[in-house]
């Protein structure tokens, strides 16, 4: 295989014509910014347009508020971060109700069929939002992994409005993210959904069918 | 399959003279252009967004060498392991080869154009193993027996009555159903058992970041996700085009792409996977690779205006925008890629031999290279590759160069070219031609004048009017 390494790496460099980096200018998208107000009744209308329910409540109330919508929902068994702040609060407010609590603090393998068919949501943490295009930023790992957000067929996710960035471009540089990646970032903006038939619009394919944002101050 | 060109005729006929692919196409793309030019409502704004994203591109392209090496570093470090392939012989194999040490007998697909390059689906078929195509286009296809018709929504040339149809032939114990929601949840319920049975998943990649030795994934059902994260091996297959350098590079790329290509803002999911499962980790697969694919790209590369196709970030908009492809559909092109870029980058991969006429599919109307979100010069390129379709020189940088040539039609453009040099000749048949009153129809003219109308040519020459009109004055 490496023979094919180097015959490629060699065609490309016998052709190159010149290795001059071309400059990019990115002030069309620095220059896309939305004052606080306006940054959440965009991200909110974004959102609800494809389909997501956002709830505007505090940082305070959102448990409340999730035990509320859990049990409009129906929601038997909620799949939550293991130890986290968002995970601890959850479990602290569902614990007087019939809705049962499931951490994800075992490895996928342990209980994936489980977590594929008999939860019916989880719940995240974004590390922030998108005002441009009405996004959740997620950052993944030990305690909230990938599937927390794409296997159960309803997704809460609670965001602080204080960690909203205009653009993708500013959300990247504010997190350092060109230094290293974490193993799995992901925007989310809506649920799951496809036109594959006839141009028509369906909601819930192969991940959440549902996605739910409690925005807090 | 035919071999593109052969048949291309046939084809175009067949596929203009079936009303269900003419209305399928046109309602689609009717709707596609519409969607597109609602989410730029500014021009300015696309301007030089357009200008941003071609520069990420170019500059890619023009140190491309050094950012695969960088790519291939950071992704090692990262864990995943890279793999490079000449051909789609050798990316096959490689791909074979993981399966097998992982004994895996199932795999499950997001959808990537490349492996549709690789026929990766067929090839493993021959060695025992099942690849599903899991994005709900693809799955649809699939089971149709067919190949996408195009590339960003592979099923768009079957309307809801014939998918209904296909999932009653095909599927155990599903009945006939007009209507997208149902049928979308039984294509669902159907694939979420198959995630679980599958060993490997397969995906494209839409960026590769060689800074951090990221690779990109957009898509909207979720099935990339569950692909790039259920089986225990993710394998991404992908050209050596697709590399960026630096994490930012991709932000203007990604108000593009989804805005181009079906006028979404962002799609559903942006997945940036750097790496398999880490210590600590719950989920993941635990080993990723990532195969890149040169099949003709280097050659493609050695000639800086060639160079250009490989910009292209496969939004599919100049196939959208495109009056033959609207008409004809993405079948009839007979290649992996269809529309307009397809014309240009099949003669490319497969040669002028059995992908030349592609080119001349096109009424250079230049819709293609206004709407391309990346400013490939796609009309130029056309008339380019129309060009080293009939070149003879031998100097050509592209494979099976001039093998459209006709003798017959060289020799009429070489009288042509003499009677235009020459006063005598093109005065005496510019008054044959007037004194006919007709031009014959007769060979190629014959087929031409079977839809139009052959030109008359005036009782007298414009030389003789004016001439006239002199002496009269």
């Amino acid at each position: 295989m490496s023979t094919a390494r180097e015959n490629i790496l060699r065609r490309l460099r016998d052709s190159r014509e010149t290795g001059v980096p071309v400059p990019r200018d990115f002030a069309v998208i620095e220059e896309r910014r939305w004052t606080q107000d306006e940054a959440v009744a965009r991200f909110t209308e974004l959102m609800r347009a494809v389909n997501t329910e956002v709830h505007e409540t505090t940082r305070d109330a959102w448990p409340a508020k999730l035990v509320e919508l859990c049990t409009a929902k129906q929601v038997a068994r909620l799949c939550v971060a293991g130890d986290t702040p968002v995970g601890k609060a959850a479990r602290a407010a569902l614990l007087e109700t019939p809705i049962e609590t499931v951490a994800y603090n075992r490895d996928f393998e342990a209980w994936r069929d489980e977590l594929f068919f008999q939860v019916d949501a989880g719940l995240s943490t974004a590390a922030g939002g998108i005002v441009e295009t009405g996004s959740l930023f997620l950052i993944t790992g030990p305690d909230e992994p990938r599937q927390l957000s794409l296997a159960p067929p309803i997704h809460f996710v609670v965001l602080s409005r204080a960690d909203f960035a205009n653009t993708l471009l500013e959300m990247l540089r504010r997190h350092g993210l060109a230094a290293g990646m974490p193993t799995n970032v992901l925007l989310i903006s809506g649920p799951s959904k496809t036109s594959d038939i006839e141009q028509t619009l369906v909601y819930g394919v192969h991940g959440p069918k549902q996605l739910v944002v409690l925005l807090t101050d | 399959m035919d071999k593109p060109t052969k048949q291309f005729h046939v084809r175009i006929q067949k596929a203009l003279n079936d009303p269900q692919i003419r209305a399928n196409f046109r309602r689609a793309m009717d709707g596609l252009m519409a969607k597109r030019a609602k989410v730029f409502p500014d021009p300015g704004e696309l301007e030089r967004l357009r200008d941003l994203g071609a520069a990420v591109r170019r500059n890619a392209l023009a140190r491309l060498p050094e950012l695969l090496e960088q790519l291939e570093a950071r992704c090692t470090a990262n864990g995943i392991q890279v793999h490079w392939a000449e051909t789609v012989d050798e990316a096959n194999r490689i791909v074979l080869d993981i399966c097998r040490r992982h004994s895996a007998r199932a795999v499950i697909k997001g959808k990537s154009m490349v492996s549709e390059e690789m026929e990766l689906n067929h090839y493993l078929d021959g060695y025992g193993i099942e690849a599903l195509e899991a994005d709900l286009g693809e799955y649809i296809v699939q089971l149709a027996g067919q190949l996408p018709s195009h590339i960003v929504m592979p099923a768009i040339h079957m309307n809801t009555r014939q998918i209904a149809e296909l999932f009653a032939d095909k599927l155990d114990d599903v009945g006939y159903i007009e209507d997208a929601e149902e049928l979308t949840a039984v294509a669902r319920g159907i694939l979420r058992r198959k995630f679980f049975d599958a060993d490997v998943g397969v995906s494209g990649v839409n960026f590769a970041v060689a800074e951090t030795g990221s690779l990109v994934l957009i898509e909207n059902e979720g099935n990339g996700r569950l692909t790039t994260t259920t089986p225990p091996v993710h394998i991404a297959v992908t050209g050596i085009e697709k590399v960026v350098e630096k994490l930012e590079d991709v932000t203007p790329l990604l108000s593009l792409l989804p805005r181009s290509a079906t006028g979404q803002n962002v799609t559903t999911y942006v997945n940036m996977i750097s790496g398999p499962r880490r210590e600590g980790e719950r989920d993941g697969p635990r080993e990723v690779h990532l195969v890149l694919l040169d099949n003709g790209r280097t050659r493609t590369h050695a000639d800086p205006d060639l160079r250009q196709t490989l910009q292209c970030i496969r939004c599919g908009a100049c196939m959208n925008h495109c009056p033959v492809y609207a008409r004809i559909g993405g079948h009839a092109y007979g290649t992996v890629y269809p529309g307009p870029i397809g014309e240009i980058l099949m003669p490319q991969i497969l040669g002028c031999e059995e992908a030349g006429a592609l080119p001349g599919a096109s009424s250079l109307c230049g819709a293609c290279g206004e709407v391309c979100p990346v400013r490939i010069p796609i009309p130029k390129m056309l008339v380019r590759l129309r060009r080293e379709a009939v070149d003879n020189t031998g100097a050509s940088p592209v494979k099976g160069a001039g093998a459209q040539r006709s003798f017959a039609e060289a020799a009429v453009w070489k009288g042509w070219e003499k009677v235009h040099a020459s006063p005598a000749l093109y005065g005496l048949s510019m008054r044959t031609a007037s004194a006919l009153g007709r031009l014959p129809a007769l060979g190629p003219m014959k087929t031409w004048a079977s839809v139009r109308e052959v030109p008359k040519p005036a009782e007298k020459t414009l030389h003789q009017q004016l001439a006239e009109r002199g002496n009269s004055r």
